[in-house]
């Protein structure tokens, strides 16, 4: 069923949309899924899906790890490898729905855990060495066992994909009767790369969760820049490497989610060149540093973690992408029509600047293991990030 | 009397071919209202028809077409007049990117802002010219690989107070046409080998022409827009990257 040879890239003239509220107040699955329908024709039928934020409070504080598998022995397998490496708190089949069009999805299945630690680890009993263990354990299950995947592991949230149209995935995993904080959406229209369910979007990691329009042509350079790092790509696309920089440079090396995007979508050498000396230097050193995770290629994005929504286009602005507001709701999306359809009157809209984020994160303290990556946050001096050196953290102060 | 539809609960394959009938019929002016992202609208019509639209139409408005008239209550999104022949798109919000590629005869005029690469690969041809005026800023490689026709940037009716009046490459690989400024550019902004002109009599006269319309559409005072000096962006040569492919 899986049987897919691997391809190197995507071509693709998708269709996105997010939407978030910054008190954290709960977003009816209806919305996300009238916005996403109304960019019908950017996709072709061969995949969607859908990330939701604040699904699982009352299981806030295990990693809610989504698996996908294509029978029994491999799901039998998961539970194995969870039983071992994992404290399971609770686990359930995702509840779907049959739908006419859906033939032969595979199945799905939610899984609360804890990573087991070292000893020495858990002494300290530190977020970062759970987050560490946890990254490592999804890309063993996504590696190792045959036949099934992990498509989400973050607190708190969920996605949901597979191949077909929007409204059929929504149908199929029953969106209607989540409610989120955050919602993103996807509607897929893959031309060079197999419309597959692991391929459909969001693509995710711990809480980072990515779709995308456009594609990424370094996607060879960025994936053997992460593999230095211990993550893989198994998911035969693109934008799973977006995933996984975000992890690298925001989680594990401290980069403020700014710098982060830039270092994704740089400014141009001319654009350096004209800057003031501080920003200057800061911006040379992180294109020096960065160079592996520049995003090269025509894209629009949309990423969100338990906290926050960011949008962000190529530095030539090669995908459409359009942002709103009204009150403590932000919107953003390939087209306006779709902010439209479900925000008639927004009190602001804008179409974003090539290479320039929009971000937008929650008020303070409404959501719970709620992050904030404004600032540039203490780099750990580890061995991973001093191998390719690190910026000072003296060149932030000019930020 | 005006045809007056909803379209709201259409498919815009269904509104086109509604459009499309009543023009056969002999319908000659129309209104729409809860147009969202409905695509390819008046696409293809040959006809003098005129048309007002309420809310957002989706991409490629008026595409191909030769003849309408279509005033746009709200903003329009990527590619409107997409290769358009004659006729005119008036949009009394901001506009999305690539509008008016290849363009090749008719009027664009937009109140507010406008997307990256509008008026890429513009042209024109004996009495076809084209013309794009924006009342806002505009984006990156505003007049890419311009071959014809002119672009007149106002930048007087933006959002973003934040942002230069054109983005970067302004005019990149333009071959032929004009593109007229309001106010001043960044010479590194241009595209290689452009540079600035002052306007001469016979500039004046197009300018002053062009803007006429321009307020009549919009009701707004020339003598406002012509507060201030305008420069003029024309290519350096008919072919700038002649050396670039052939050895």
């Amino acid at each position: 069923m899986w049987n897919l040879t691997l391809r190197a890239k995507e071509i693709s003239g998708c269709g996105i949309a997010g939407i978030i509220h910054k008190k954290g107040e709960l977003i009816p699955g209806e919305m996300i899924l009238k916005a996403i329908c109304c960019q019908y024709e950017r996709g072709n039928g061969l995949g969607a899906g859908f990330a939701a934020y604040g699904i699982y409070p009352d299981l806030a504080d295990y990693y809610a790890l989504h698996v996908m598998a294509q029978n029994r022995q491999a799901l039998e397998k998961v539970e194995e490898f969870l039983q071992k490496n994992t404290y399971l708190n609770y686990q359930e089949p995702i509840p779907t729905k049959r739908v006419k069009t859906i033939k032969n999805p595979p199945l799905f299945k939610r899984y609360f855990v804890k990573p087991k630690l070292e000893e020495e680890e858990a002494e300290f009993c530190n977020l970062t060495a759970e987050d560490d263990r946890m990254v490592q354990l999804v890309m063993e299950i996504n590696e190792k066992i045959e036949g099934a995947y992990v498509i989400s592991s973050g607190k708190n949230m969920g996605v949901f994909k597979g191949v077909g149209f929007p409204d059929e995935i929504a149908e199929f995993f029953r969106i209607d009767e989540y409610k989120a904080f955050i919602w993103t959406a996807h509607n897929r229209f893959p031309t060079n790369t197999p419309g597959w369910w692991g391929g459909a979007h969001p693509f995710t990691i711990l809480d980072w969760s990515i779709v995308h329009n456009g594609e990424i042509s370094s996607y060879g350079t960025n994936r053997r820049y992460l593999e230095l790092f211990g993550y893989k790509c198994t998911l035969l696309t693109d934008t799973e490497v977006v995933a996984y920089i975000l992890d690298l440079l925001i989680r594990k090396h401290g980069l403020p989610l700014e710098l982060a995007c830039k270092a994704m979508a740089p400014p141009f050498w001319i654009e350096i060149d004209e800057m003031p000396e501080e920003e200057r230097e800061l911006y040379t050193a992180l294109r020096i540093l960065y160079g592996g995770a520049v995003l090269n290629g025509p894209f629009a994005i949309l990423f969100a973690y338990n906290g926050g929504l960011v949008g962000l286009n190529d530095r030539v602005k090669l995908r459409p992408l359009v942002a709103a507001s009204k009150g403590d709701l932000y919107f953003m999306a390939s087209e306006e029509a779709a902010i439209r359809a479900i925000c008639p009157d927004p009190e602001k809209i804008w179409a974003p600047k090539a290479g320039e984020p929009v971000i937008i994160e929650m008020e303070e303290g409404v959501i719970p293991n709620q992050k904030s990556y404004l600032k540039p946050r203490p780099v750990e001096v580890r061995e991973d990030a001093l191998r390719i050196g690190y910026i000072p953290p003296s060149l932030f102060s000019g930020k | 009397m005006p045809l007056e539809l909803d379209i709201s609960h259409l498919h815009y394959s269904q509104v086109n071919k509604i459009l499309r009938d009543y023009i056969e019929k002999g319908e000659r002016e129309f209104i729409l209202r809860g147009v969202n992202g409905h695509r390819y609208l008046f696409a293809g019509i040959s006809a003098e028809i005129k048309a007002q639209l309420y809310g957002t139409p989706g991409l490629d408005l008026g595409a191909f077409m030769r003849g309408p008239e279509i005033r746009v209550f709200g903003n329009v999104q990527d590619g409107a007049g997409n290769t358009m022949d004659e006729g005119k798109i008036v949009v009394h919000g901001m506009a999305g990117d690539v509008v008016g590629y290849a363009m090749r005869g008719g009027k664009i005029h937009i109140y507010g802002d406008v997307g990256y690469r509008v008026g890429i690969h513009m042209k024109a041809y004996m009495d076809k010219v084209p013309v794009i005026i924006i009342g806002g800023k505009a984006g990156d490689f505003l007049g890419e690989y311009m071959a014809g026709g002119i672009i007149i940037l106002l930048g007087m009716h933006s959002i973003y107070p934040e942002r230069p009046l054109a983005g970067l490459f302004l005019g990149t690989g333009m071959h032929g046409g004009t593109i007229y400024v309001r106010g001043k550019v960044k010479e590194s902004y241009l595209g290689l080998g452009l540079k600035p002109y002052a306007l001469d009599g016979e500039d004046e006269k197009i300018l002053e022409k062009h803007l006429k319309e321009y307020c009549d559409d919009f009701g707004l005072d020339l003598s406002e827009i012509l507060k201030e000096d305008f420069i003029k962006i024309i290519p350096y040569t008919h072919r700038p990257y002649g050396k670039l492919y052939a050895y």
